[in-house]
């Protein structure tokens, strides 16, 4: 909703490093989370960041949309610092558990960045509606969250990130507590709303199949401390679909993903840890 | 129908219990003055409603000092709660204070708030009630306005909302499920509260006096009358919270069936 220069990035990330308890008591060692990320994200691109448990790649999400702060390098939103781009209400966001409010029906808790935002009554009323039927759950807008499945209720929780039609829409793992196959279904659905509303989305996922079938390109991260260790380009045609999933392309892209994580994960000496890792969370 | 069947068994035991009262009574010929029948029981109530002891209108006494009690300690704990949540610093100030106020024991108080309001003031009975009532409540509403999702928090956050917004949108209705549970608790105390301040001096016309009054006299049955008619206040008071909550947080999973409070 602010104004960037046409062709600059929407999202950029310049030596960003973040370390946790580096706050001078000399007990604790800090963490570092994250060290000298460097990553553009252009207008309508979609970008996974994928990695191992504790890679980081949360922690990075959260500082694109300001909800902590770096602690070196800079972090630009649509051209201005990640804070003043937060203020300017330029993102949504999408959490891994749909935090809806249980005191607000479904329509109610899609209303509430526009409350927040000062629409009034009839912009409110025409946009909800609007969103809901982009996820399609119009038929439920005067259920209760509790009413609704965990699938329905991240639906929900989109189309709240995206009522204020903001221009970048943040996800952290969002179907991460689905099941396959409604993973699978919700994945199409937000290609869909993508590809009909043309916002940038930085997308972070354990599961590299989901990955290779959002993203235009997938920014695969190393173990503590993260750094991106490649990006892959995922050149897949759109739409992408069933037939995708299939696909020959599709599995060698997979792979080519995989190598990278495995790569990024230090020395390979210690090959039962590096299994036990691709294990625990890197199997779509 | 599915109340009836949920509360059949209690209903039972009750009536059960009633029965076998009032037979070992008869059996045993006990002294009336040690235990009643609840036949005996009855029958003083009735005779005592509104004449001789005249518990009716001791009762709506009573009833009116708890009610006060409970607003008084209410209001002074939903504000205390406000101010601890905002000012999260003053917590290790304010908490241990109230801790300790809370801890004196009624029983002590009540002579001295009788002393301080008058003995003969329903004012007293209030402050003993609401001293009682103050923590409860203060301590549900402090943990609801601050025991909030951290991610819904960050969703806070993420909008660029103000704490005055968050307050509003998250912080009060998280707390009100919190606020129910200590106001039923808030209510049983409110009317102990008051009829413990009688028992130190008041109104003749209070249910407390009543109970104090009888039972020098012998009249057991009239003390056993006015202990009944306090605990169907209190359970009165108690259900006038159930309804509230079926009011005010239908969405819960206590009120819509599926857990209990």
């Amino acid at each position: 909703m602010t104004a960037n220069a046409p062709g600059a990035p929407v999202v950029r990330l310049t030596g960003v490093s973040k370390a946790f308890g580096a706050t001078g008591s000399s007990s604790t060692t800090p963490t570092v989370a994250l060290s000298n990320i460097s990553l553009d994200i252009q207008r309508g691109e979609f970008v996974s960041l994928i990695g191992p448990s504790g890679c980081g790649k949360s922690t990075l999400l959260r500082l694109v949309g300001d909800l902590t702060e770096p602690t070196g390098g800079t972090v630009q939103v649509n051209g201005k610092p990640a804070g003043q781009a937060r203020l300017d209400r330029d993102y949504g966001m999408v959490f891994q558990s749909p935090t809806l409010f249980d005191w607000r029906t479904v329509e109610e808790n899609v209303r509430l960045p526009l409350e927040l935002f000062g629409y009034d009554n009839a912009a409110r009323a025409e946009r909800t509606s609007e969103m809901l039927e982009l996820v399609r759950l119009t038929d439920f807008a005067r259920h209760r969250p509790y009413q609704l499945s965990g699938g329905m209720q991240q639906r929900v929780a989109i189309a709240r990130a995206l009522a204020f039609s903001p221009s970048l829409l943040l996800m952290d793992e969002p179907f991460g507590a689905l099941d396959e196959m409604t993973r699978e279904r919700m994945n199409s659905e937000v290609l869909s709303i993508w590809a009909r509303t043309g916002i940038t989305v930085i997308f972070v996922t354990h599961s590299i199949p989901e990955a290779v079938f959002l993203s235009s390109r997938v920014a695969v991260m190393s173990a503590r401390p993260g750094r991106i260790t490649r990006v892959v380009d995922v050149d897949l045609p759109r739409p992408r679909g069933l037939e995708t999933r299939e696909s020959t392309a599709y599995f060698s892209f997979i792979t080519e993903v995989r190598e990278a994580l495995r790569a990024g994960q230090g020395t390979e000496t210690d090959l039962a840890s590096v299994e036990r890792t691709a294990a625990e969370g890197l199997i779509g | 129908m599915d109340a009836v069947r949920r509360y059949l068994p209690a209903a039972l035991i009750l009536v059960g219990v009633l029965v076998a009262w009032e037979v070992s009574v008869q059996v045993s010929q006990v002294q009336g003055f040690i235990l009643p029948a609840p036949s005996a029981i009855w029958a003083a109530l009735a005779e005592n409603w509104t004449e001789g002891y005249a518990i009716l209108p001791a009762a709506r006494v009573t009833l009116f000092e708890a009610m006060g009690g409970l607003v008084l300690g209410t209001v002074l704990g939903v504000i205390t709660a406000f101010v601890v949540s905002r000012f999260p610093a003053s917590r290790d100030t304010v908490l241990p204070l109230a801790i300790a106020i809370n801890a004196i024991p009624i029983i002590a108080f009540a002579p001295v708030a009788n002393n301080w309001f008058g003995i003969l003031s329903p004012l007293s009975k209030m402050a003993i009630a609401a001293a009682l009532v103050y923590f409860p409540i203060m301590i549900n509403v402090l943990r609801g306005l601050t025991q909030v999702e951290e991610s819904a928090l960050e969703l806070m956050r993420s909008y660029a909302a103000g704490p005055a917004a968050v307050t509003r949108q998250v912080r009060v209705p998280n707390a009100l499920p919190f606020f129910l549970t200590g106001l039923k608790v808030a209510t049983t105390l409110s009317l102990i509260g008051a009829v413990v301040g009688e028992y130190f001096g008041g109104l003749s016309a209070t249910l407390g006096r009543v109970v104090v009054a009888a039972a020098s006299e012998l009249r057991f049955d009239v003390t056993w009358a006015a202990i009944l008619i306090v605990s169907l206040g209190g359970i009165a008071l108690y259900l006038g919270v159930v309804v509230l909550e079926r009011l005010l947080i239908p969405w819960h999973p206590s009120v819509r069936g599926e857990r209990p409070a």
